[in-house]
């Protein structure tokens, strides 16, 4: 056991060395480091170890797409399809086009007539196209036609799966925009589970700023404020807010939308020349610009509104056509707020409604607080642990001292390699693996005192020591191995960051606590040649 | 050097005679941490209960405790929990699940923000809604009945089933008494407490198996012994290494839970409970177990050939 091949004992230190030079990156200040990366080839690891939002303050935000807001405004555009095929198809109805959650209904009563809209409403249904398999794919709804003339059309349930997909890919999207314009440092945005978006921005303290962008769903549209007599089914009623948020005033605006936040290519805040007021100046692309045109000429002297989620945010009389594609919002805008507004116009609408479901937000000044902490533990805990190995064992303690040190070495530059996440927990995983980690060591010095007490000679108690012990220690490691990795997998961010620091310290505890160790021995052995058992 | 050691060498305690007062002593404490859980129950953190937490330091002096408090009826919050820690400077503000689901619960921060005015930094905002604290208790749960089938599976491969149910045995005694632990000192039980109890049976059982191996190895060894004195002689054998390696272990955990802050304490505390019943457990609950259940035949020698 004490023959140490040159290879084996070289690439203990190799491997020892480059653990060191692995965690140096993160002792340096961050230009230091990033001065001396960009010198380096880009396949070095010369990277920091990543702190956790715990850590390093920031938000952690988790929102949910509204999947039954997704699934009315895909039944309306439902209707929408069908008011459409009835009217090319000139069939008559009586009565209107019913929605309500996954089902549009509609009465259509001559029979030969029904007969017409299903086929047609049928070949609608069905996707264009064929999936990779070659088969076709499923159809978007189903056509039922009940015995007393009414026809029912049901959204699948694959159809509105898909459809929450594709708003969580959009959600994602506009979010990643949105978050982008408050010129923070790599935030991670990603979808978590079926219909949930994970939202994070280290070094955020404020959140409100952020939670306001994020529940905005900037729908904006522009609309007419219909004449008076009008038809109460073609409007809504929506009231214009002040800044307290109380309604000032109410308008009957046309449910038909002139143009849409869709159609704006550009946003940017600015001031009006005149009262000096902060405003919102927007461009229309080409064909927002042209339609914006022809309503605004047919409708001169009328007032229109320009509508954001339902609230209107003015409501401005038609001077003159508008025919340039470009415009102008004024709406007593805060400076922030107008910023915030043309933030929201270029990042585009939301497909569906968000909801926050989670918040864990820490101040930078506590990430510092529990980074010290941790810091403080460990180096309360390795001085402990250190004395009190050096005091039971002699210099066969110093031996464990030393794999002691390269353990947490070897677990920092893990956790680098790996770019996992350090978290709070994550620390106290280290901090408890500094004591768990003598434990092999204690093992074996036992075990060789046992069997030295036996009588044997000090060759073959070193040998029998490392031997006996090690299929225990990895019998007991296991068991602690197997916590750890369930705990990565059911736990989330600081709890994962736990598991990862348990696991990385079991792991090295075998190769340095029985391995590294035995290396120590063996050259003290060859070098002293001790008479007896020094603990 | 100035050399100690906690735990004599050749001792011959016998530990098995004591199981006299051990087993009525467990099956009490047991009976205690059940009876605690189930009057008492658990304190939930907003972690599984929902709801909003707020760590404020105040900007000069010590935190008005009494205003605080107030914030509750003022704003129509329902009980407010208010809890100071370090010099009082600092106090967490806890708010219980407000009606009206995830949206409802976003306004809490915003309302005691403006309450307190400029006289707080906000240093740390936690809020959990309805759903995701549902979620977290089914996968709490999930996890802590998963570690235990994988460590049963663990056992069962690995061991003759009488030391295998022992094991089991001890480990579930261990879970009992963290949970009585947790209920009885009230600390906040939150996803942290579900890594805490998990790592808790994987460190009592690290030392179960060590006296279980010792044991087997014993029984191989000395065929005719009966069954009380190998296992004394075990845990007498392996004692020494017991008492150093939870001694060090502790150590750093006592380092956290006083040095690590007040965010992982209750952590901290919690493990080093669990640290101290997981050793006591493997010597006092599951070795004597063996001797209802008899020793195991010794036919054939295992894969490591002692």
């Amino acid at each position: 056991m004490f023959r140490f091949p040159r290879w084996k004992i070289a690439s203990i230190i190799a491997m020892t060395l480059l653990a060191f030079l692995v965690i140096i990156p993160s002792f340096l200040a961050k230009d230091v480091r990033e001065g001396i990366a960009k010198k380096l080839p880009s396949w070095a690891p010369f990277y920091s170890v990543v702190l956790g939002l715990d850590l390093q303050g920031g938000a952690h935000i988790l929102l949910e797409v509204d999947a039954a807001d997704v699934a009315r405004t895909q039944v309306e555009a439902l209707r929408d399809d069908v008011r459409r095929i009835l009217r090319e198809e000139r069939i008559r109805i009586t009565g209107g086009i019913g929605g309500s959650g996954r089902t549009v209904q509609v009465r259509v009563p001559d029979a030969a007539d029904r007969q017409k809209a299903i086929t047609r409403l049928r070949t609608q249904a069905q996707p264009g196209g064929v999936n990779a398999l070659g088969a076709t794919a499923p159809p978007t709804f189903e056509v039922r036609d009940t015995a007393d003339g009414l026809v029912q059309l049901t959204l699948t349930d694959p159809a509105v799966l898909e459809r929450v997909r594709r708003a969580v890919d959009q959600t994602i999207e506009v979010i990643r925009r949105r978050v982008d314009a408050l010129g923070t440092t790599e935030p991670n945005i990603q979808r978590q589970g079926a219909n949930r978006v994970l939202v994070q921005v280290p070094g955020l303290e404020d959140t409100n700023r952020l939670k306001e962008l994020l529940g905005t769903t900037a729908r904006l549209e522009f609309r007419l404020v219909a004449d008076p007599g009008y038809n109460p089914g073609d409007i809504d009623m929506l009231n214009e807010y002040d800044r307290e948020g109380n309604p000032t005033a109410s308008y009957p605006v046309e449910k038909r939308v002139m143009v849409q936040g869709e159609d704006l290519t550009d946003a940017q805040p600015g001031f009006d020349q005149r009262s000096g007021e902060p405003v919102v100046n927007f461009r229309f692309n080409l064909r927002g610009g042209q339609r914006f045109g022809e309503v605004t000429s047919a409708n001169v002297g009328k007032p229109f509104a320009i509508v954001l989620d339902n609230k209107v945010i003015s409501a401005p009389r038609i001077l003159s056509p508008i025919t340039g594609g470009s415009g102008q919002i004024s709406g007593r805008f805060t400076v922030q707020q107008a910023n915030d507004l043309s933030v929201l116009l270029r990042a585009g609408a939301l497909p569906a409604k968000l909801t926050i479901v989670e918040e864990r937000t820490v101040g930078p000044g506590l990430g510092q607080d529990s980074i010290d902490a941790g810091r403080t533990a460990a180096y309360v805990a390795a001085t402990l642990v250190v004395t009190y190995m050096l005091t039971t064992y002699g210099i066969f303690g110093l031996f464990a001292n030393i794999a002691l040190l390269v353990h947490i070495v070897m677990v920092f530059a893990g956790l680098v390699l790996l770019q996992a996440t350090l978290t709070l927990p994550g620390i106290a995983g280290i901090v408890l693996t500094i004591g768990m980690a003598v434990d092999a060591n204690v093992l074996i010095y036992e075990r060789i005192r046992e069997e030295g007490r036996l009588g044997r000679s000090i060759i073959s108690a070193l040998d029998a020591g490392f031997n006996r012990a090690f299929s225990t220690i990895v019998d007991s490691q296991s068991t602690t191995m197997v916590v750890a990795i369930i705990l990565y997998f059911l736990g989330s961010g600081p709890v994962r960051g736990f598991a990862v620091s348990l696991a990385l310290g079991i792991v090295t505890t075998i190769v340095t606590a029985v391995t590294m160790t035995r290396l120590m021995i063996a050259l003290w052995y060859r070098w002293s040649r001790p008479t007896r058992i020094p603990i | 050097m100035l050399r100690f050691r906690l735990a004599p060498d050749n001792v011959k305690l016998g530990f098995m005679q004591l199981r006299s007062v051990t087993y009525p002593l467990s099956a009490l404490l047991s009976i205690l941490s059940v009876v605690a859980f189930l009057t008492l129950g658990l304190n939930y953190g907003i972690d599984f209960a929902g709801g909003t937490l707020m760590e404020l330091r105040a900007k000069t002096g010590q935190a008005d405790l009494v205003s605080l408090r107030a914030l509750g009826d003022k704003l129509q919050l329902g009980e407010v929990e208010v809890q100071a820690f370090g010099e009082n400077q600092d106090v967490t503000v806890r708010v219980r699940l407000q009606p009206g689901g995830d949206a409802a619960q976003q306004e809490i921060v915003q309302k005691i923000r403006v309450a307190v005015g400029d006289n707080y930094e906000f240093r740390r905002v936690e809020v959990v809604g309805p759903r995701v604290s549902g979620e977290l208790v089914q996968s709490g749960t999930l996890g802590v009945v998963l570690s235990i089938l994988a460590v049963l599976t663990y056992l069962w491969f690995r061991y003759e089933w009488q030391l295998a149910v022992a094991a089991v045995i001890a480990t579930m005694h261990d879970l009992l008494l963290t949970m009585g632990f947790f209920a009885i000192t009230r600390l906040e039980f939150n996803i942290t407490s579900i890594a805490a109890i998990l790592t808790i049976v994987g460190l009592s059982l690290n030392e179960t198996v060590v006296i279980l191996d010792r044991i087997r190895e014993m029984l191989r060894k000395y065929k005719r012994m009966p069954m009380p004195e190998i296992i004394d002689t075990s845990i007498n054998a392996v004692l020494s290494r017991t008492i150093m390696t939870s001694t060090t272990t502790l150590m750093a955990l006592a380092a956290l839970a006083f040095f690590g802050g007040h965010v992982i304490q209750s952590f901290s505390l919690a493990m080093m409970f669990g640290m101290v019943i997981g050793a006591y457990s493997s010597i006092f609950i599951c070795s004597p177990i063996l001797i209802y259940l008899g020793a195991p035949s010794q036919g054939e020698p295992d894969k490591n050939g002692n």
